[in-house]
């Protein structure tokens, strides 16, 4: 009866879970979505207590002394994180949910009693496959999680590391994984061969993150996020928890789609961008031509004149308008337009930043309403109409070699259509290529002025030049 | 698309349900099979609620995405909790003590950041001062 009642609140938090995914439909029904989330969460944290119902002293200290030290890190964190390092905390998240998995997978092997799937040295095979692939999924989380956090924090270079013969030894050690988990299946759960699948599982995880360039972050943000839920599904199955395999499959397949949307972004397949190395060796391969063509270059009061003046101004930010922490000044800047009856728009391109989102959390931050933010469908026919576009940290993203030029690395990726606009002003650190290393038409066209400069202080000159 | 969903989720309820009342005739269904049922309704429910979600709201979305998958906590609690201090469970606590930490660290860094990220979407009317 008892059992019938907890399944029953599981079943709840499940659904609760699934209603904090719905609301993000909207960003007014989202507040209220990330409240089921936190009831789903409570109801499922008491069920589980209720359920084991400790009775020693010592045994409620160590469950409020874990939940507490994890509650001051969490909300410390979440607290003073600041919105341009969202990539690498949701990284780090994704590492922790992947170690969480490893040790209730461990703790489930050498207690399996208390978990219903048997006793030490025989526990039930189907309960080993789903503790072995719970176990695997969860190592290569935390350790792909690592390698991301590692790139995208810059604490390792973004650039891919491309081992020899990475295919052959990654294609070996996933065999040897998938050898080693059906070894635990048949063992009755040995923890020799546990600690095993752990350690090739780790290695598997780094590797195949380490040769994947920073660009293709979002790509592998958005992998590791699945993973994460694959992970949490497979420990479900052990425990028989329904919120757990409900949210595992939730989260699997919403990692899922971001990695799609990020790669129909960038019109790459998915097995091209884990295959890595992309943006590694391109800038050698001559695809930047040695002739420098001539650019107008402008300065910031330049801009200032033609951007208030206009009646309709696109904004296009990118990955740069983060590393400069650029969205205050942008938001002053539009801003000060605004008030000279300048009609704003922000366009943002789905594989704009480190991870899908990056570029809308920021400007909301910056507090640019979110109904003046477009998607690239919606707002590419515009750009046709427009006065003038800034083009802030962003470049590959506007590439018109995407369109017309076939021998182009990004040739079929969709791009957003500056160049269409009659006067474009491109803001930029320096005339250098972006990351794939491709040399872009726009910096040479007659309607393009470069505003070369720190993406900040570029964007705060230009603003003060408007309000005088 | 929302209707599909409820849809879904009606059925994911419903199948498991339905497959338990046929127990009589063919024997009993182990009860990893519902398990499996509910996983592969609840796989279906998450791609049409996913694909929903607006793409302004994607980095919340991963960011609660990481604070749902940390009802892993249950397990831990499991194993924290095990009063009996036999051969293996010493090791279990620990591992489940371990998970925990991690675990709520990310319950609470998860939805709280991503409150905070939702209360800074605004509409236009609001933001202006």
């Amino acid at each position: 009866m008892i059992a019938n009642i907890a399944a029953l609140l599981y079943l709840v938090a499940g659904v609760l879970f699934i209603l904090a995914l719905r609301g993000l439909s909207h960003p007014e029904t989202g507040r209220k979505g990330n409240l089921y989330g936190m009831v789903g969460m409570t109801i499922a944290i008491l069920t589980s207590l209720a359920v084991s119902s400790p009775q020693h002293f010592i045994t409620w200290l160590l469950i409020l002394g874990g939940l507490g030290i994890g509650a001051v890190i969490g909300a410390v964190i979440a607290k003073k994180i600041p919105m341009t390092q969202m990539p690498e905390l949701v990284a780090a998240f994704h590492s922790l949910v992947g170690l969480a998995a490893v040790f209730v997978a461990a703790a489930a092997l050498y207690a399996p009693e208390a978990f219903g799937i048997g006793h030490p040295g025989s526990i039930a095979t189907a309960s080993l496959v789903e503790m072995g692939l719970g176990l695997a999924i969860g190592a290569i989380t935390f350790a792909g999680s690592v390698v991301a956090f590692a790139k995208l924090s810059g604490r390792m270079s973004g650039a891919p590391i491309l081992l020899p013969m990475r295919h052959a030894n990654n294609l070996a050690l996933f065999l040897l994984l998938a050898w080693l988990i059906h070894a635990f299946c048949n063992s009755g759960g040995e923890s020799m061969l546990f600690w095993a699948i752990t350690l090739v599982a780790l290695v598997f995880g780094l590797l195949i993150i380490i040769p994947i360039g920073g660009a293709d972050m979002p790509v592998v943000v958005s992998m590791l996020n699945s993973y994460s839920g694959w992970a949490a599904a497979g420990i479900g199955f052990t425990l028989g928890n329904i919120a757990l395999i409900i949210t595992g499959a939730l989260v699997g397949s919403s990692g899922a789609i971001l990695s799609y949307i990020m790669c129909k972004g960038m019109n790459r397949s998915f097995l091209s961008v884990i295959a890595g190395g992309f943006g590694g060796e391109a800038g050698s391969a001559g695809t930047v031509s040695g002739e420098q063509k001539p650019v107008k270059i402008g300065s910031a009061e330049d801009a200032a004149y033609v951007l208030k003046n206009a009646s309709k101004v696109i904004i296009v930010p990118g990955y740069g308008m983060a590393v400069a922490q650029a969205q205050h000044a942008l938001r002053e800047m539009a801003d000060a337009m605004k008030k000279a009856g300048v009609e704003v728009k922000y366009a943002i391109h789905p594989v704009a930043g480190r991870m899908p989102g990056h570029m809308n959390v920021l400007l909301a931050e910056a507090n640019v309403p979110y109904d003046e933010v477009f998607e690239l469908e919606d707002i590419n026919s515009e750009f046709s109409q427009a006065d003038a576009v800034y083009v802030i940290g962003a470049n590959d993203v506007v590439n018109p070699a995407a369109e017309d030029d076939k021998t182009s690395p990004i040739y079929g990726m969709p791009v957003l259509q500056v160049w269409k606009a009659a006067t474009v002003f491109f803001n930029k650190r320096s005339l250098a290529s972006g990351y794939a290393g491709i040399d872009n038409p726009v910096f040479y066209r007659d309607n393009t002025v470069m505003v070369l400069g720190d993406a900040k202080k570029m964007t705060d000159e230009i603003a003060k030049a408007m309000t005088h | 698309m929302n209707g599909k969903a409820i849809a879904l989720a009606a059925a994911m309820v419903l199948l498991p349900s339905m497959a338990s009342a046929s127990e009589g005739i063919g024997g009993s269904v182990d009860p990893s099979i519902y398990r499996l049922m509910v996983f592969v309704m609840a796989i279906f429910v998450g791609y049409y609620v996913v694909w929903s979600v607006t793409p302004a709201l994607h980095t919340p979305l991963m960011s609660v995405t990481n604070a749902i998958s940390s009802v892993i906590v249950v397990g831990a609690l499991l194993a924290v909790g095990l009063e009996l201090v036999a051969g293996g469970t010493t090791l279990a606590r620990f591992f489940g003590f371990l998970a925990l930490v991690l675990a709520s660290i990310n319950i609470f860094g998860g939805f709280l950041v991503t409150s905070r990220m939702l209360a800074m979407y605004k509409k236009k009317d609001k933001a202006r001062k």
